[in-house]
């Protein structure tokens, strides 16, 4: 018996679930605070070690000698691959750092278990490979944000029906391919369920409705993960055919544009937020259609690069909204005297996202727009144009947060040390990442390859022949 | 190459590095290096680098050898393996080259940084904004040395987008004030279309040649010489790109607007950013890029035609400034416009000592800028009375109809920003303000809401003091609001 026998990959998924349940029952702010902690930091110890298992190949695929679901029901539902592995720590980390940083001024009663339900779900999901269970864990993971919408007494429509639509394709592509449709008939509404989750263009007003709405954590971590990536990387690549890929491709490229030109005009923060991050969803969408393995390693690069970008900058707004309340980008606010780490950290962070050198999305950004100029040269312009218009949208709010003028207050608005520790992390993954960025990069270049090779399969076609 | 001029090499663009990494790192952790620290790290990193150079070229000189290339390796590799195994693969090639191009500017950058560092460590002694300074300055260091002696275009992009986040920051370095903020952000949206351009010219590189090194591109012959390795037409793409990416960086029309609007920073920065360094950078990279001009007669004449309107803009504008800083700008930009013209011309030494020693007078003259009336003063009490005043012969001979035209046109900077403005900026702002307004009505159908008739008791926005409070800020003139939520979360 070693550390491996005990299957983290499971208790990576159960621990997050156990601890909602628990601490939907605790009776104060502050344990439920302090158990969401603690859980959310277990969840991420176990994440990690069900990564460095299957990396080291001490427990691949996350195997264990006591697999409690094996032993229970009689088959394995949990798997790792070269995709979901360091995956599972990402979603774990981001959910960790977003209860970490939370204040007392930003919790309610439901907060934290809802946070705990989505990260169970989102684990679930992301710790899955067979079609049927995946499907299903995606269709639960619209629950969190929806009960959030209720327990604050919000307006549920916009949401309800772009979730409902969401689950009512993806179990209409499910059950279509299951019954043995055609890929091209069985895809359709796949690629619209992911269309949906990823806030793609029509389907993209419930993300700033969310983000106007929900409370901004648990809309954070909704989105951020950009779970619709994973979706159509499991579901959608291995067996779509060409034509409906460049269809994925013509509208995300689109939706780039359309997220980077609005997160320019906004008005408020939280509305900036949201098409920053219908924009970078839609370059790595991108990346996908693309179909090249140097454009789907750039485009999997890219979806780790703007994940932790995103959720740094939105902890940053959402540290500036604990403070201010909500937060209004029509003037300058001179906020950088008051803290300066939360001013640095939201400039790297937006930098990070549209991959300045030295940051984690650097790299990224060059192999997709490498990737993109080899396709289509028109497609490499969008994009480029694409990650300018961001990389103004992010400075332009960082100067009216943090500049033009100085706030004057009575009251220490400095950051706390657990919102720095958070911005510590999020800083030195971004920046570590982005100067030692080989091995990351050869991670997902190995599972660009497996992905397209399993594509090359079952479609029997020469994968990329036609771009490079 | 020995080890020798190896390690030397290593140490001109490590310095540097460690500089940056040793004030970034601290303010990260919030941790400040004091005044004293900070001036020693940045005496001791650029004199490093300097004295490492200086070794380098006398190793050249003592063996005669006209290039030394460092190759660091592959940055980044991808292997072609698994599926779609042909592919050609990815890497990021770091290579430092140094030869007769990269070793002038690179003295010429580290010995300018070294005395404006020390000039501003005094200049800003005290100043709350001591450290953010010298993180940007350092920032730029390292962007500087990067850009000069950068052999592919990827390391070349690298230090070229450090210079450009340093001076955007830096021209918002006062940033309690709105103008330099303001100004900060035109200068980025510039520099972001410069960045963009060089970005796809690194791509198209990499689609040409399999590359980003520019000894395969330019035939790899020491400078001058070389021979590009591309078609006339595909030269011609490639440079056009590298033209828009350097008429960004160097103030080229049509984007000489943003040039005095980067004087509202502090003057040390001013004087190495916008009078020395940064503003030839595009020359620079033009006269590296030599080769496609000799390729493609079209792309020297278009590099011709921009450095010659660049030029008599810059003359006709800075004759009409009324402050300092900006009549130095615009001389400047008149002479980065010839040095720009010359380039175009095939000549490539003549550029060259024109770049340096253009960027050492007016390094010098905005370092005296805040001292002018001073100047003035001793030179009129030495010569016991007024500086004479007579106008230039040719404002003389103009017809007064033209000259108040020309004045017109002066004052008004060419009316580049107001066509810019009228042509690019409110275009777009009208265009996604329109489509942010059919989302919102969009959203409000689907949820039954009318936004326009909900509270907007919200909207309380915490005013900073003094000036500013209301003001809409440049890009976003908003409209519409968002619903009314509790405090959130």
């Amino acid at each position: 018996m070693n550390i491996y026998s005990v299957s983290w990959l499971e208790l990576t998924v159960l621990v997050p679930l156990a601890g909602a349940v628990a601490v939907a029952v605790c009776r104060t702010d502050a344990t439920r605070r302090r158990w969401g902690i603690a859980i959310t930091g277990a969840a991420l110890g176990c994440s990690l070690l069900a990564w460095i298992g299957h990396e080291t190949g001490a427990s691949p695929g996350g195997s264990a000698a006591w697999e409690l679901f094996t032993r229970a029901f009689g088959f394995r539902l949990f798997a790792l691959d070269g995709l979901s592995a360091p995956l599972l720590p990402l979603v774990a980390l981001l959910h960790f750092l977003t209860v970490l940083a939370t204040t007392g001024s930003n919790h309610t009663r439901w907060s934290v278990p809802l946070l705990l339900a989505g990260e169970a779900v989102q684990l679930a999901a992301l710790g899955v490979r067979d079609p049927w269970p995946l499907t299903l864990f995606l269709a639960l993971g619209v629950l969190p944000a929806y009960l959030d919408l209720r327990v604050r007494g919000m307006a549920t429509r916009v949401y309800a029906i772009h979730a409902g639509l969401f689950v009512a394709l993806l179990a209409a592509g499910a059950v279509l391919l299951g019954a043995g449709a055609s890929p091209a008939v069985g895809c359709v509404p796949l690629l619209l369920a992911v269309f949906v989750r990823s806030g793609t263009a029509p389907f993209h007003l419930w993300v700033p409705d969310l983000f106007e709405k929900a409370s901004f954590a648990v809309a954070l971590l909704f989105v951020t993960p950009i779970i619709g990536v994973y979706m159509a990387v499991r579901l959608v690549l291995p067996v779509c055919p060409e034509w409906i890929l460049q269809a994925l491709g013509f509208v995300s490229l689109l939706t780039a544009i359309l997220g980077a030109g609005l997160s320019i005009v906004q008005t408020d923060a939280r509305r900036f937020f949201a098409y920053q991050f219908i924009s970078h969803a839609a370059m790595v969408m991108v990346g996908l259609q693309l179909n090249t393995p140097i454009s789907l390693t750039g485009a999997l690069c890219l979806w780790f690069s703007v994940a932790l970008s995103l959720a740094g900058q939105g902890l940053v707004l959402r540290a500036l909204e604990s403070r201010f309340g909500r937060i209004t980008i029509t003037g300058f606010r001179g906020l950088y005297e008051h803290s300066p780490p939360l001013a640095i950290c939201f400039l790297l962070t937006g930098l990070g996202s549209v991959g300045f050198p030295g940051t984690l999305g650097f790299i990224a950004a060059e192999l997709l727009a490498g990737g993109a100029v080899g396709a289509n040269p028109l497609v490499g312009v969008v994009m480029i144009v694409a990650a300018a218009l961001n990389g103004i949208a992010v400075v332009r709010v960082y100067f009216l947060l943090f500049t033009g003028g100085r706030h004057q207050t009575s009251v220490p608005l400095g950051i706390t040390g657990r919102e720095r520790f958070a911005v510590l992390v999020l800083a030195a993954l971004i920046l570590g990442g982005g100067l030692y960025p080989q091995p990351g990069v050869e991670s997902r270049h190995h599972a660009a390859a497996v992905t397209l090779r399993d594509r090359q399969e079952r479609l029997g076609s020469p994968v990329g022949a036609k771009h490079e | 190459m020995n080890h020798y001029t190896e390690s030397l090499a290593f140490l001109v663009v490590a310095a540097p590095a460690l500089l940056l990494g040793a004030l970034g790192v601290a303010s990260l952790l919030d941790r400040r290096w004091s005044e004293p620290e900070t001036s020693r790290l940045i005496r001791w990193a650029v004199a490093v680098a300097l004295i490492s150079a200086l070794g380098l070229v006398a190793g050249m000189l003592a063996t005669g050898e006209p290039r030394v290339v460092l190759d660091l390796g592959n940055w980044v590799e991808v292997h072609p393996h698994g599926a779609g195994a042909d592919h050609p693969g990815y890497h990021f090639q770091v290579k430092l080259v140094f030869d007769q191009l990269s070793i002038p500017f690179l003295l010429l950058s580290l010995v300018l940084c070294g005395t404006i560092g020390a000039f501003a460590t005094r200049y800003l002694h005290r100043e709350p904004g001591f450290n953010r300074f010298f993180v940007l300055y350092a920032s730029f260091v390292l962007g500087m040395v990067l850009t000069s002696v950068a052999g592919t275009i990827e390391t070349l992009f690298v230090g070229w987008e450090l210079v450009g986040m340093s001076s955007v920051f830096l021209v918002a370095f006062f940033q309690e004030r709105q103008a330099p903020v303001r100004n900060g952000l035109r200068v980025w949206v510039v520099y972001r279309v410069s960045d963009a351009a060089l970005l796809l010219a690194a791509v198209l590189m990499h689609r040409m040649i399999g590359a980003g090194d520019f000894d395969k591109l330019l035939g790899g012959g020491a400078w001058p010489g070389g021979t590009a390795s591309v078609s006339e037409s595909q030269a011609l793409l490639l440079g056009l790109l590298l033209l828009v990416a350097a008429a960004g960086k160097s103030a080229l029309v049509p984007f000489s607007g943003w040039l005095p609007r980067a004087m509202e920073g502090p003057t040390p920065s001013s004087a190495v950013f916008y009078g020395a360094l940064s503003v030839h950078l595009g020359a620079f990279l033009l006269l590296r890029a030599g080769p496609l001009l000799d390729a493609s007669p079209t792309l020297a004449v278009a590099v011709v035609v921009f450095g010659l309107l660049t030029a008599l803009l810059g003359f006709l504008t800075a004759s009409a400034q009324t402050d300092i800083k900006s009549a130095l700008s615009f001389a400047s930009l008149a002479q980065v416009g010839i040095i720009v013209a010359e380039i175009g011309l095939g000549w490539r030494y003549i550029p060259l000592v024109h770049l340096l020693g253009h960027a050492c007078l007016r390094t010098l003259q905005f370092i005296r800028a805040p001292t002018l009336l001073q100047d003035y003063r001793h030179l009129e009490n030495a010569i016991g009375g007024r500086l004479p005043r007579q106008p230039a012969l040719w404002v003389r001979i103009t017809p007064s109809r033209l000259r108040v035209l020309l004045y017109r046109l002066a004052i008004e900077r060419g009316y580049l920003d107001a066509l810019l403005a009228l042509l690019v900026e409110k275009p777009f702002v009208k265009l996604f303000t329109w489509l942010d307004r059919l989302d919102r009505r969009a959203t409000d159908s689907l949820a039954g809401e009318n936004r326009d008739e909900s509270p907007v008791a919200w909207d309380h926005v915490p005013p900073p003091s003094g000036n500013g409070t209301g003001h809409h800020a440049a890009l976003g003139h908003g409209h519409g609001n968002p619903p009314h939520t509790p405090n959130d979360e």
